[in-house]
């Protein structure tokens, strides 16, 4: 059996057109060896969850700088379930107010990154989180 | 329920699963693609390759709309990018160009990094392939970056070949430069709306003509004489059509699959189409027997006994064709 790769879609919800943060994370994940689709600006919900199941990825990016993660992340995370899609894992960076990160973590969220952490810190956090989640798989 | 079975059901995430078994080679996959084996043989293979930047997702993208909205076919996309040599990592952005087909339950689109070995992603395209095939998806689109063999091999794949070319890279045409033009059996020049289409255009026919002479000029008694290429008839020769597209408008997409169905209208016709999947079944076997033989043979080998040739080998003692006769009778004389 050849490795296993680690997967993550990284997508951008919402109506905002910046995305150098979502590329600056998506090249890191690339370099750190993982196989990153991305899917580009003002993706909706329901195409984000779309593509995470046909693309079958471990790990979902979201990066919100719009300031409408609090509507966003719970309806993603609600299509994902409905998708059959419960043990993948997700993570939102962007511009969040610490006030929110309790509730994001409450609904299921794994990480939030503001503007000023470390692409290492994301990488590192995948890495643990997907070596526990392999080791249950069989070989 | 086994995966195949959802598969065959319709199940989305089974499909999605079972792809992903096949690109990590994970032993689960294979009694599911024998068990979806009976399914396939119905899907029709679409290549799509040329060099990054020249519109293939976009254009990829614009077809796939054109068969869900004429042609009500199920569709799926296969797309192909290059890992990084270095770290094994892959950024996957074909999907930007698709957006058009997202929320259409008839499509699926799965993205795929080249990774390792050359015959490796050809083998596993082969395999998402028939997976999608089984599934009852009746269009496949498989996009790949125009870059050489791996291209060649996954044509080979395709019952019908893009090659996707586009004004504005430079003075050669990339195609021509990369060797992959001899793949195409149909040429396509992308972004006409740029300056230097005619220029692009006018380079890939004259490297046609070179291919598919229509008239020869000979000397004879010291006069060129022009004479006629052997007549053949349509049915026989395919000579590839170009055609001019503007993929991000969807200009030219509906005559251009109308060459793709003429296309494979010709190979059923004269049958192509059937030679070219007993070909591709065969390579596959071949394929397989000689995994499967290999394995079995270095089984039967002590690891010692295959350094102790090796190092002959190597320090020129046996050439590679003695090496390998002396592999084989050391299991001759064990057995
Ligand atoms: N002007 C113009 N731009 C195009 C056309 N087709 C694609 N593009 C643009 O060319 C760039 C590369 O397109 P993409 O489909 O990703 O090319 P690929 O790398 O070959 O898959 C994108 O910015 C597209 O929007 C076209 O027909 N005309
Ligand atoms: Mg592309």
């Amino acid at each position: 059996m050849s490795e296993r790769k680690i997967r993550v879609l990284i997508a951008k919800p919402g109506l905002d057109g910046h995305d150098r943060g979502a590329k600056v994370v998506a090249r890191a994940l690339r370099d750190a060896g993982m196989e990153v689709i991305y899917t580009g600006l003002r993706q909706t919900p329901e195409m984000i969850a779309e593509a995470a199941l046909q693309e079958d990825v471990d790990v979902v990016g979201l990066s919100i700088l719009s300031g409408a993660h609090m509507a966003l992340v719970p309806r993603i995370l609600d299509l994902l379930r409905a998708n059959g899609l419960d043990d993948v894992l997700v993570f939102v960076g962007g511009i969040i107010p610490d006030d929110d990160m309790p509730a994001l973590r409450e609904m299921g969220v794994s990480g939030v990154y503001g503007p000023g952490a470390s692409t290492e810190a994301i990488v590192e956090d995948i890495r643990t989180a997907m070596q526990a989640k392999f080791a249950q798989e069989p070989h | 329920m086994r995966l195949a079975e959802s598969i065959l059901a319709g199940n989305r995430r089974a499909l999605a699963r079972l792809l992903t078994w096949i690109e990590n080679e994970d032993p689960r996959g294979f009694a599911e693609l024998d068990a979806l084996f009976p399914h396939t043989g119905k899907a029709f293979l679409i290549g799509v390759t040329g060099a990054p930047g020249t519109g293939k997702s976009s254009l990829v993208n614009s077809i796939a709309l054109h068969y869900r909205q004429h042609h009500q076919r199920k569709v799926a996309i296969v797309a192909v990018d290059p890992s990084s040599p270095f770290t094994g990592g892959a950024v996957l952005g074909d999907r930007v160009r698709m957006r058009d087909l997202s929320g259409d339950p008839g499509v699926f689109i799965r993205s795929m990094a080249s990774r390792g070995s050359l015959g490796g992603l050809a083998q596993a395209t082969a395999r998402v392939v028939q997976a999608f095939d089984a599934a009852g998806y009746e269009v496949i689109l498989i996009e790949t970056v125009g870059a050489g063999q791996a291209e060649v091999d996954i044509a080979k794949l395709a019952h019908t070949t893009l090659v996707v070319e586009a004004p504005g890279l430079g003075d050669d045409v990339q195609a021509i430069k990369a060797g992959i033009l001899e793949i195409a059996d149909i040429l396509v020049v992308n972004k006409a709306d740029r300056p230097g289409v005619e220029n692009t255009e006018r380079a890939l026919r004259g490297m046609l003509e070179l291919a598919h002479p229509v008239r020869r000029v000979f000397r004879h008694h010291g006069k060129s004489m022009v004479v006629d290429a052997p007549m053949t008839s349509d049915i026989e020769t395919w000579i590839p059509p170009i055609q001019r597209t503007v993929a991000t408008q969807g200009t030219g997409v509906p005559e251009l699959v109308e060459a793709i169905e003429k296309h494979a209208q010709h190979l059923r016709e004269n049958g192509d189409w059937d030679k070219r999947n007993r070909v591709r079944l065969q390579a596959e076997l071949e394929d397989l027997l000689r995994e499967t033989l290999i394995r079995q043979l270095r089984q039967r080998v002590p690891p010692e006994t295959f350094e102790r040739i090796l190092d002959d080998l190597v320090a020129r003692r046996l050439s590679p064709r003695a090496a390998a006769e002396a592999i084989l009778s050391s299991t001759r004389a064990t057995t």
